[in-house]
């Protein structure tokens, strides 16, 4: 038998007219405050010094919040994929599960188990989140837009307009493995010890696919500089995911693996460790983990955008507001920059619950043998196409990415090996009495 | 004092305490990390001097690539992992001698080339003109380290052949 005053909180909460109504009303407040305290930041939004910290605040705000919005949105799509509901008890349609999760992670006892290395055990889940988080700053949001009360400064969505962007982005990829590793060791518990091996070992291993990736785009684009690969996607309006779909797919697949996600999670892989380098966290530090897996996934997607869909370009094969420094087009730049981001992270999570985990050597297969391979056949063959000048023809880097699928294909036919692997093939292991 | 000036002497000064963590720590994770501290704040140095590829390519090759080969290899080797270490007296005099040579050239160095401290200004040597630079005027020393590059990665694979039967 229910309670029966549980039972009305439940029904009050379940209903659509609260979360409507309060979201109308928070959203109106903000309307309200934004308009009434326009001359406040008027100034602020026209100087390009503070106009990037603004941007930065926004978004970062953004990101965290849409971190919560992003798990509810992981268990619907959960739900959708094995053909149930997902989470509908708290709030209409389940609206109000963040709110329900934060609070049961802020309440829940933080344990600190005693053998544990204590500073590096508290450092680990900061690190992750920071190093997760820090991808942002070279984000080209939006371009750039000139506000209609100050038209002669230029001010740019970009935090930090760096020469070297997609390097700064592998830079930042490098040192994402660290949280995990130290979360790994510091736990002094065996399981939490394999998964920070296993996560070395898979991102040394991913990172390679991804630069090999990255090169071919770079071969392309000329430039090193994120918002000059998507200026130059707008205004052709030919996305390089149209010229370079399998070093798409090569990035595609090395940023699951980056971001530790199904069907590369093997560094907490439940059914063999546990819970992999988050077994001894609990409370706001495992929180931190949970973040930071879904910041690095907001990071990848965002990127990933950037580099091969156009980034804010709205549509593809034209180049509609290419150079449009307006206010609307920064909200439809804006809009299509955080669309394309959702659908690629709803990407992501589909994939997370259709796939299979891998098994150990199956990822390190799929790694060196297949992935670099064809990524070194590509970064050949898209250099040979630049010397040739037809790095930006459409038909040369088609046919070169067809070249080097049937080339793939016929390899995999003509190998005895499967790259893949049987648990059968497995070498039988031998270990020595201690 | 500018910002500049404060920003550098802030960085290393951490710089120098994670270098010193990374000497007198007895836990080789926890050197490894103090190792990580020194390496990311040398690549923050490089960003203050506005060379930005020098500053990503330390975080990339040093900080992302060899110190987590390191950390790696240390946490699969089961006896360095959660020993003590203990320095012994030859092995300190040996690491003196060699650590006073080195600061002994760099000082001589930095001595010989000492001339007026200019700001950093914004770069005028960008990304595309280190790889024209590298690829014509140091053509040479660029294609011997790519040959020493490729020994050593011939090496390791020949190290790690599984034994023919």
């Amino acid at each position: 038998m229910q309670d029966p005053v549980v039972f009305r909180v439940e029904r009050i909460l379940r209903s659509p007219w609260l979360i409507f109504g309060a979201g109308a009303v928070l959203a109106g407040a903000l309307a309200l405050a934004l308009w009434l305290l326009f001359p406040l930041y008027k100034g602020l939004l026209a100087d390009p010094f503070w106009f990037p910290i603004l941007v930065m605040a926004i978004m970062l705000n953004l990101i965290l919040s849409s971190t919560a919005i992003c798990i509810l949105a992981e268990r619907k799509i959960a739900g959708f994929t094995q053909d149930r509901f997902g989470p509908n008890r708290v709030g209409f349609w389940g609206l109000l599960q963040p709110l329900a999760d934060g609070l049961k992670f802020l309440l829940k006892e933080d344990i600190i188990p005693t053998q544990v290395d204590k500073p590096l055990f508290l450092l680990a889940p900061a690190m992750a989140l920071i190093i997760s988080l820090s991808g942002f700053a070279v984000i080209p949001w939006a371009g750039e837009v000139r506000w209609p009360w100050a038209p002669d400064t230029l001010v740019s969505t970009q935090v930090a307009s760096l020469d070297i962007g997609v390097l700064y982005v592998l830079a930042v990829a490098s040192l994402g493995v660290y949280g995990v590793v130290l979360a790994g060791y510091a736990s002094n518990n065996k399981y939490a010890f394999y998964g920070g091996v296993r996560a070395a070992a898979q991102m040394i291993s991913y990172e390679l696919p991804l630069g090999l990736g990255l090169l071919c785009l770079l071969l392309t684009s000329g430039s090193l500089r994120l918002e000059e690969v998507v200026r130059q996607q707008a205004q052709s309006g030919m996305w390089y995911v149209f010229l370079h779909p399998l070093p798409f797919l090569l990035i595609l697949v090395s940023s699951f693996a980056e971001a530790n996600r199904v069907p590369f999670d093997l560094a907490e892989a439940e059914q063999e460790l546990v819970g992999g380098f988050h077994t001894e966290y609990s409370s706001m530090k495992f929180a931190l983990f949970f973040l930071a897996e879904y910041a690095h996934m907001i990071t990848g997607s965002a990127v990933l955008v950037a580099l091969f869909c156009g980034g804010w370009a709205p549509l593809p094969f034209s180049s509609w507001l290419a150079d449009s420094t307006a206010w609307w087009a920064l909200l439809i730049k804006l809009g299509a920059y955080l669309a394309k981001v959702a659908v690629c992270i709803g990407l992501f999570m589909l994939v997370r619950w259709t796939i299979p985990r891998f098994r150990f050597d199956q990822l390190m297969r799929i790694a060196w043998l297949s992935l670099v391979p064809v990524g070194i056949a590509l970064v050949a063959g898209t250099a040979t196409l630049t010397v040739l000048g037809l790095q930006r023809t459409w038909w040369a880097c088609l046919g070169l990415n067809l070249v080097a699928l049937l080339g793939m294909l016929w390899t995999a036919a003509r190998s005895g090996r499967t790259v893949t692997g049987r648990q059968d093939d497995l070498p039988d292991i031998h270990v020595e009495p201690a | 004092m500018t910002g500049e000036a404060i920003a550098f002497y802030l960085l290393a000064a951490v710089v120098t305490a994670f270098a010193l963590g990374c000497v007198l720590a007895s836990n080789i994770v926890r050197m490894a990390l103090c190792l990580l501290g020194t390496l990311g704040g040398v690549a923050l140095l490089y960003f203050l001097m506005a060379a930005n590829f020098l500053g990503a390519i330390q975080l990339i090759v040093y900080a992302g690539g060899t110190l987590i080969v390191i950390v790696f290899g240390v946490m699969l080797t089961s006896r360095a992992y959660g020993t003590k270490l203990r320095v012994r007296p030859l092995e300190m005099i040996g690491a003196a001698v060699v650590t006073l040579a080195l600061l002994a050239g760099l000082t001589a160095i930095l001595v010989r080339t000492a001339g007026p401290v200019v700001s950093p200004s914004t770069p005028d040597f960008g990304v595309a003109q280190i790889g024209t630079e590298l690829l014509s005027t140091y053509l040479v020393p660029f294609e011997v380290i790519s040959v020493l590059l490729l020994a050593v990665m011939i090496g390791a694979a020949y190290l790690v052949q599984p034994e023919k039967k």
